[in-house]
């Protein structure tokens, strides 16, 4: 089993996104960095001075480093950005929106997480095109997971396995909308909440997380408990998402309970240390509700 | 038990009090024989409306006009559905739907659109929302015309007793701010 | 002249549809494989060939919607609806998942393909994948575009465009949104539904009606306040900075005032939503923008405060295409 670091989703300040990668390449035992803004194009800016040396630094330390192509691809510049991504030889595109499709046939590429891959002859019209590494839809239960797989015996099937679950993007920025903003006057206001904002119902309960244009879960996807059944299921690679916790400790829980050295147990308390307050949940993988948890016992 | 409900019953269209007095003192079960007629002649002219109902049929559907001193159960079972007249809804219902007796029949004809009601806060209902739904469309898809299904009943008399509840129906139905109004 | 593309979820709702003055008219099998699939809707086999022979000696034309995803090990499910909606004659099927594209694509290749909303076509390059890879000859595009923007993408691609002009809107991109599987575990794209109403409660408490969707509060009305479906994203919630709409309010998609503007961005046809509502609905919808229509050729202005009663909120908005939000 293999492990993966998703793409920051949140807005970091440009130094903490670029240190939080520079200690990844240093001290994680990570397999593969999914690099690049795909929320907000608007963002992208901020992190362009460090991308050469962390890309470079993560190379160095022997990571495959992927480049994660924009959610929500509508205006020109967008298309611009998105096509010259496509372009890119030196690092294998993850591509999160149709968009760039056209472009990268025939070519080794990544499907992401926003690519609607829901059954089996989806994955293999993608992987005949060229896709090597399928990351599926977080929504996706464990049984479609396992005919997938099953599809692609020579693809990369990864699966969502840590950190909010991404549950919708808009063309619409909510933290604009909240702050009483525009979005092309937003003052980039979304960087208040590196780990995004809590959006609670009206009677009080953590539901949702906004992320600007993109709402994720307020529940946190842990699949440490499901460990057994993914590997029986064919799925070759987890995917962590970056919270604004210790992800080099995160991405070590995993790995200790993948390899045996500690129990789904003992990993949901080690998680539960580093990533404080955070609720669990892994409903989708059982084809429940995204935020019901099953599994071996949460520390509280 | 009315939780969808508009602020103020005075602003639907309601059928006037002095009916609804005048309903109230008499015994139920004539009605409730009529209706079952009427019932009966639904379900035998429109075999698809129970098909619709699908995994919902069996519920019980409690029927409460807010402008009458009567409610009315419907069990929607195949081969017949069945009807009773009460003077309040009992507990154990899967549905409760209540509206003015206008709005109802509209309903019924699929004159008005059920959520757009809901949307002006003119029904209210409780309970299986999902069994509501199925009812609502088998409803819709069935194209009732109550006039006549009323009429049907009356043998060499039918089209006289349907032109007489059609003018009923319609002056009734007049009374209603139709979505195709121009309010 | 364009086209005006009319919803219908059940054979009568149809028949109105058709009467009312659509040029087309579209619906879908009941089961699991359309994005409406709500208790007692939708057509079964023959329904549909009947609705298929009613329009067609109208010269009305069924689209055949099989818009959701297909589950992982019952792909046939799909696969068999697609052949059923082509063997009954149906003039278009609307397509989300890229595998089901392929199949239909390869196995009916004279078949007319649409590119549903659910597949997220939303720019030129995206919709020019699905125009080059499966021959599909019209996309329905997302809600999440201005109309500068639409006029854009017609200029660029080699398809027909289909845009909605009212009805429920979707306020995250359609197809990419697992808000009401998190909340319920039944989606849009695989179960065909939103907002289950399996899972929908009303409650009465002492702050008025409560609307709740499994396990989370919705909204929260006060008596006389004018309501809306109980999806997640029009819902009301709170964050540090207050409560209210976080995303959008309880308002309807009413693009009557756009008609000119979409016609002159090169749109094709006109979409209507609510597969899920009743005929009185239908009837009065369709018949309003086929009114705008003709007004349309004359140049006069429709009456745009006629459909409010059908909305949410009892509001309408004009959506993205006009992003006032920017």
């Amino acid at each position: 089993m293999q492990f993966s670091l998703g793409p920051i989703l949140y807005n970091w300040a440009p130094e903490q996104w670029r240190d939080f990668y520079f200690r990844i390449a240093d001290e994680s035992s990570v397999d593969t960095v999914v690099i690049g803004e795909i929320v907000c194009s608007k963002r992208a800016p901020f992190f362009a001075p460090h991308l050469a040396a962390v890309l470079e630094r993560l190379q160095a330390a022997g990571k495959q480093v992927l480049l994660g192509s924009l959610i929500l691809v509508s205006q020109r510049r967008e298309r611009r950005q998105t096509e010259e991504l496509a372009q890119t030889s030196d690092f294998l595109v993850e591509v999160n929106d149709i968009t760039c499709l056209k472009s990268l046939a025939g070519r080794a590429h990544a499907i992401g997480p926003f690519i609607n891959v829901y059954n089996e002859a989806t994955g293999v019209f993608h992987a005949e095109r060229g896709a090597r590494r399928l990351c599926l839809p977080p929504e996706l239960p464990l049984s479609s997971i396992a005919a997938i797989a099953a599809a692609l015996p020579h693809a990369m099937v990864e699966v969502f396995a840590f950190g909010r679950v991404p549950l919708a993007i808009s063309a619409r920025c909510y933290h604009a909308r909240i702050h009483k903003l525009h979005k092309d006057n937003c003052r980039f206001i979304c960087d208040k909440n590196p780990d995004g904002l809590v959006l609670n119902t009206l009677a009080n309960e953590e539901f949702l997380t906004i992320n600007g244009v993109q709402t994720l879960s307020h529940s946190v996807a842990n699949l440490l408990g499901d460990i057994d059944a993914l590997k029986l299921a064919g799925v070759g690679s987890l995917r962590l998402s970056p919270q604004d916790c210790d992800m080099v400790g995160v991405v070590e829980v995993f790995r200790d309970v993948v390899e045996g050295r500690e129990d789904a147990n003992g990993g949901n308390l080690r998680l539960s240390r580093i990533y404080p307050h955070a609720a669990f949940s892994n409903g989708f993988l059982h084809g429940k509700a995204g935020f019901s948890y099953m599994g071996p016992l949460v520390p509280t | 038990m009315l939780p969808f409900f508009a602020s103020s019953p005075e602003s639907l269209p309601l059928i006037p009090a002095f009916l609804g007095n005048l309903i109230r003192p008499l015994p139920l079960l004539p009605l409730e024989f009529a209706l079952a007629g009427v019932l009966d002649h639904i379900g035998k002219n429109h075999p698809h409306l129970l098909d619709r109902l699908g995994q919902h049929r069996g519920k019980r559907f409690g029927i409460a006009p807010i402008d009458l001193p009567i409610v009315f159960i419907v069990e929607a079972a195949a081969p017949r559905p069945r009807l009773t007249v009460m003077r309040e809804l009992p507990d154990g219902l899967d549905v409760r739907i209540s509206s003015s007796l206008a709005n109802l029949l509209a309903l019924l004809e699929g004159r008005l659109d059920g959520d757009a009601l809901l949307f002006s806060r003119q029904l209210a209902i409780e309970g299986d929302v999902e069994a509501l739904l199925a009812l609502r469309n088998a409803i819709d898809d069935a194209r009732l015309d109550l006039a006549f299904e009323i009429g049907s009943l009356f043998g060499p008399f039918a089209e006289l007793v349907e032109r007489l509840f059609g003018k009923a129906r319609d002056v009734a139905l007049r009374s209603i701010s139709s979505p195709r109004g121009s309010e | 002249m364009i086209e005006l593309i009319c919803p219908a979820g059940t054979p009568a709702a149809l028949r109105t549809a058709v009467e009312a003055g659509a040029d087309a008219v579209y619906c879908g099998f009941n089961d699991e494989t359309n994005a409406r699939n709500f208790p007692g809707l939708n057509f079964s086999r023959d329904e549909l060939g009947e609705a298929i022979a009613f329009a067609h000696v109208r010269g009305v034309k069924i689209l055949v919607a099989i818009n959701t995803f297909p589950r992982a090990s019952a792909v046939d499910l799909w696969r068999r609806a697609v052949d059923d909606a082509v063997q009954a004659g149906a003039d278009a099927l609307i397509l989300a998942d890229i595998g089901l594209m392929d199949y239909a694509a390869r196995r009916h290749p004279d078949q007319r393909l649409h590119v549903s909303v659910q597949a997220a076509a939303a720019n030129p390059d995206a919709i020019s994948f699905y125009v080059g890879t499966f021959g599909v000859r019209r996309v329905v595009l997302p809600r999440v575009l201005s109309v500068a923007e639409i006029a854009e993408i017609t200029r660029e691609i080699d398809c027909e465009t289909e845009v909605f002009v009212f009805g429920g809107l979707c306020v995250m991109a359609e197809g990419r949104c697992s808000l009401s599987s998190y909340a319920t575990g039944k989606s849009p794209n695989m179960q065909g539904v939103c907002s289950p109403a399996s899972h929908v409660a009303y409650e009465q408490t002492a702050a008025g009606t409560t609307s709740r969707l499994g396990r989370f509060t919705i909204n929260r009305f006060e008596a006389g306040e004018a309501a809306g479906y109980p999806t997640l994203c029009k819902g009301r919630f709170s964050t540090e900075y207050g409560a209210g709409y976080i995303f959008e309010d309880p308002v309807s998609l009413d693009a009557t005032t756009l008609l000119a503007g979409l016609r002159d961005a090169g749109v094709t046809a006109l979409k209507i939503e609510g597969r899920q509502r009743g005929r009185a609905y239908v009837e009065g919808v369709v018949r309003h923008f086929r009114d705008a229509l003709k007004v349309l050729e004359i140049g006069g202005e429709a009456d745009v405060a006629r459909l409010r009663p059908f909305t949410e909120g009892q509001a309408t908005t004009v959506g993205a295409y006009r992003k006032t939000w920017r």
